[in-house]
C-alpha cells in the first residue's frame, strides 16, 4: 500500500509538468501581448515591464524562470496588480475560501445524495421515490448557474431567508454550497438507489431480515456499505465537477475564491497568475484523486494495489 | 428427370423454430421493451426536428432576402411576454425567442454531436490500439490517459477560448467544438481498452488467429463489431455532458459568439436579465425546458442502451 502511494506520488510530477507546459504553450500561442491593452505606454516603460516578466527572454528561458518561481513557492508579482505576489497576496487568501466551499458542497452532496438514494430504494415506486428521482433529474439536467440563480431568486430575493452573496457568515455559505452540490448530489442519489436495489435482493439481506433485524438496521448497517462503493469511485469526477462549478458559483454569489482569479487572469493575460492558478487546481485535483483511490482500497477489501 | 421432387434439405433434429438472433438484434429487442428509453428517443427526435425546422425557417427567410428572425430586433418596447405572434416572447434586444431557442437548439445539439464524434474517433482508436498492442505500448498510452485525466481540463479550455476570443466567429466556433470534443475522449479510450483486453483473449479471436487472420482483419472483423454497443453507450452519455460544458462556458462569456445563440447563452442572458423587480420568466423558462428535456432524453436513451447491451449491469 505504501509502495502504491509512493508510486502515485511519483506520477504527480509528470502530471504537473504536463499541465504547466500546456498552459504555458497556450498562453504564448495566442496572438497579442499581455500589455497590448495599454496603448500609450512609452517604449522604455514597456520594455522595462516586459523585462520584469521575462518577456524579453527566449521562450524556453521564460518557461524555466516561471517554473522556478512556482516550484520554490516564491511566486512572482501579478501583471495586473504589480504590488501583489500571485502566491502570497492573491491565491493564499483565496484558497481557504474555495476549499471551504468545495468541502461543504461535496459533504452536502454526499449526505443529501445518500439519504435520497436510500429513501427511494427503501420504498421503490413510492411517492418519495418518484419525488427524490425527479429532484435528481433536475439536478442532472440543468446547468449549475441556472440552479444557483433560481436558489438566489427564491431564498434571497423572494423569501429573504438568506443573504444574496458574500462570504464569511454561515448563512452566506448555504446557497452556494447547495448550488454547487446539486449536480453531484443528483448523481450520488442515482448511484445509491441503483446499488441499494441490487444489494437488497442479495441473500445476506434476506438472512438479516430473517433474524429479525429492524428494517433501518438492514438498510443502513448491512446494505448501505456495499451499495455505497460506486459512490467512492464517483468522488473523483465529483470533485472535478465541483472545482469547475465553483467558477460560476463564486461569480454569482460574489465569493472571493480562486475561481474568480482564474477567469480574470485568463481575460487579462496575466501570465504569472494564470500559471499559478492552473497549477494550484491541478495539484488539488491530483491529491484528491489519490485520496479517493486510497480510501477505495481501504474500504473495499477486494481491491489490492500491488 | 423433371418430375423428380426436390430433396428437402437435411434438418437438424435439435433446431429451434426461430433462427438464432445476433447480439445486436437481442440488444435492440431489449431496448424496445424499455419504455423510458423509448420515451427518451421520441423526445430527442422531437427536439432535433424542431431544431431542424428552426434552421430551415432561418434559411428560408435569409434566401427570401428577409431579416433572419433569430438576429433581427423587432420594433417596439422589449422584452415582450409571449403572445400569439411571438409564442416564446422576445428578448431584451427585441429578438424573437422562438427563433432563438430553435437556432440555439441546433448549436447545442451540434456541440454534443461533435463531442460524441470526436470521442468516438480518438477514443476508439486510442483504446483499440492500446488494448490490442498490449505490453509497453499499452502502458505508455494508458499512462498518458491517466496523466490527462488528472488535468483540470476545463482550465485549458477556458484559456484556449479566452485567448481566441478576438478571432472571427468561424475560428471561435471551431475552437469551441474541438475543445469540448477534446475533453471527452478519455473515458471512451479507457472503456474501449478494457473491452479490447477482454475480447483479445476470447475464444473467437483465438480461433481467428489460429486460422491465420492478421491483426488488421481481427480488429475489423472480430473486435470492432463487438465494441459497437460499448462505443454507442459511451458516446450517447458523452452528448449531455458536452452540452452542459457548453452552457457552462457560455455563462463565463466563452460560448458561441453573438448574435448566434445556444441554449447555454440564452439561459445565461436570461440570468443576466433576472432582477428582483421584473421577472422576464419566458427568457429563462423556454431555453431551460428545452435543455432539460433534451438532457433527460439523452440520459434515458443512454441508460436504456447500457441496459440493453449489458443486461447484467442493471
Amino acid at each position: 500500500m505504501l509502495h502504491y502511494i509512493l508510486r502515485r506520488l511519483l506520477y504527480f510530477i509528470p502530471t504537473l509538468i504536463a499541465i504547466y507546459t500546456l498552459a504555458f504553450l497556450l498562453m504564448h500561442a495566442a496572438p497579442g501581448s499581455p500589455f497590448a491593452q495599454e496603448k500609450d505606454l512609452p517604449p522604455e516603460v514597456l520594455a522595462a515591464r516586459e523585462a520584469e516578466y521575462h518577456l524579453d527572454q527566449p521562450l524556453w528561458k521564460q518557461y524555466l524562470l516561471y517554473a522556478r518561481d512556482l516550484a520554490s513557492l516564491r511566486g512572482h508579482t501579478s501583471m495586473r496588480y504589480e504590488d501583489r505576489n500571485v502566491i502570497h497576496d492573491i491565491l493564499a487568501p483565496a484558497l481557504p475560501v474555495s476549499l471551504a466551499l468545495g468541502v461543504l458542497a461535496l459533504g452536502l452532496a454526499v449526505v443529501v445524495g445518500t439519504a435520497a438514494g436510500v429513501a427511494s430504494a427503501a420504498r421503490p415506486r413510492s411517492a418519495l421515490d418518484y419525488l427524490a428521482m425527479a429532484g435528481a433529474m433536475i439536478g442532472i439536467s440543468q446547468p449549475s448557474f441556472v440552479i444557483a440563480s433560481l436558489l438566489m431568486a427564491v431564498f434571497a430575493f423572494s423569501l429573504r431567508w438568506l443573504p444574496v452573496g458574500g462570504w464569511g457568515s454561515p448563512g452566506q455559505m448555504v446557497l452556494p454550497a447547495l448550488a454547487l452540490g446539486a449536480l453531484p448530489a443528483a448523481y450520488i442519489a442515482r448511484l445509491v438507489r441503483t446499488g441499494m436495489l441490487e444489494v437488497l435482493s442479495a441473500d445476506f439481506i434476506r438472512t438479516a431480515r430473517a433474524k429479525g433485524l429492524a428494517e433501518w438496521r438492514v438498510l443502513l448497517d448491512h446494505a448501505l456499505p456495499t451499495a455505497w462503493l460506486p459512490v467512492l469511485g464517483y468522488l473523483g469526477p465529483a470533485a472535478a465537477a465541483i472545482f469547475t462549478g465553483s467558477f460560476v458559483v463564486e461569480k454569482i454569489f460574489a465569493i472571493p475564491g480562486v475561481g474568480q482569479h482564474f477567469i480574470d487572469s485568463a481575460l487579462h493575460r496575466d501570465h504569472p497568475l494564470i500559471l499559478a492558478t492552473v497549477l494550484l487546481y491541478a495539484a488539488l485535483l491530483v491529491v484528491f484523486n489519490l485520496a479517493v483511490d486510497v480510501g477505495y482500497a481501504w474500504l473495499d477489501p477486494r481491491i489490492r494495489y500491488e | 428427370m423433371s418430375d423428380r421432387q426436390a430433396i428437402p434439405p437435411p434438418t437438424c433434429p435439435f433446431a429451434v423454430a426461430r433462427p438464432a438472433l445476433s447480439p445486436l438484434r437481442l440488444a435492440m429487442r431489449r431496448f424496445r421493451r424499455n419504455r423510458l428509453a423509448l420515451a427518451g428517443l421520441v423526445i430527442l427526435a422531437a427536439v432535433a426536428a424542431a431544431s431542424l425546422a428552426g434552421a430551415a425557417w432561418d434559411r428560408i427567410e435569409a434566401a427570401a432576402g428577409r431579416p433572419q428572425p433569430y438576429r433581427t430586433p423587432l420594433p417596439g418596447a422589449h422584452p415582450q411576454s409571449p403572445s400569439l405572434y411571438h409564442p416564446f416572447g422576445t428578448d431584451t434586444l427585441g429578438r424573437d425567442m422562438l427563433a432563438r431557442t430553435l437556432v440555439g437548439g441546433g448549436v447545442s445539439l451540434g456541440v454534443g454531436l461533435a463531442a460524441a464524434v470526436i470521442s468516438i474517433i480518438i477514443g476508439t482508436f486510442w483504446g483499440v490500439t492500446s488494448g490490442y498492442a498490449g505490453r509497453g505500448f499499452d502502458t505508455v498510452m494508458m499512462r498518458i490517459v491517466d496523466v490527462l485525466y488528472g488535468l483540470p481540463y476545463i482550465l485549458l479550455v477556458i484559456l484556449l477560448l479566452v485567448l481566441f476570443a478576438e478571432q472571427t466567429t468561424a475560428v471561435r466556433m471551431v475552437v469551441l467544438f474541438m475543445a469540448i470534443g477534446a475533453v471527452s475522449w478519455l473515458t471512451m479510450a479507457r472503456v474501449v481498452r478494457g473491452q479490447v483486453l477482454a475480447l483479445r483473449e476470447s475464444e473467437f479471436v483465438q480461433a481467428a488467429r489460429a486460422v491465420g487472420a492478421g491483426p488488421g482483419r481481427i480488429i475489423r472483423r472480430e473486435v470492432l463489431p463487438n465494441l459497437a454497443g460499448t462505443i454507442l453507450v459511451c458516446a450517447t452519455l458523452t452528448v449531455p455532458l458536452a452540452i452542459l460544458q457548453e452552457s457552462f462556458l457560455s455563462f463565463l462569456g466563452l460560448g458561441v459568439p453573438p448574435p448566434l445563440a445556444s441554449w447555454g447563452t440564452l439561459a445565461s442572458d436570461a440570468i443576466e436579465a433576472l432582477n428582483p423587480v421584473q421577472t422576464y420568466w419566458w427568457l429563462l423558462v423556454f431555453p431551460c425546458t428545452f435543455l432539460g428535456v433534451t438532457l433527460l432524453g439523452l440520459n434515458f436513451v443512454g441508460d436504456g442502451l447500457r441496459d440493453a447491451f449489458d443486461p447484467r449491469a442493471r
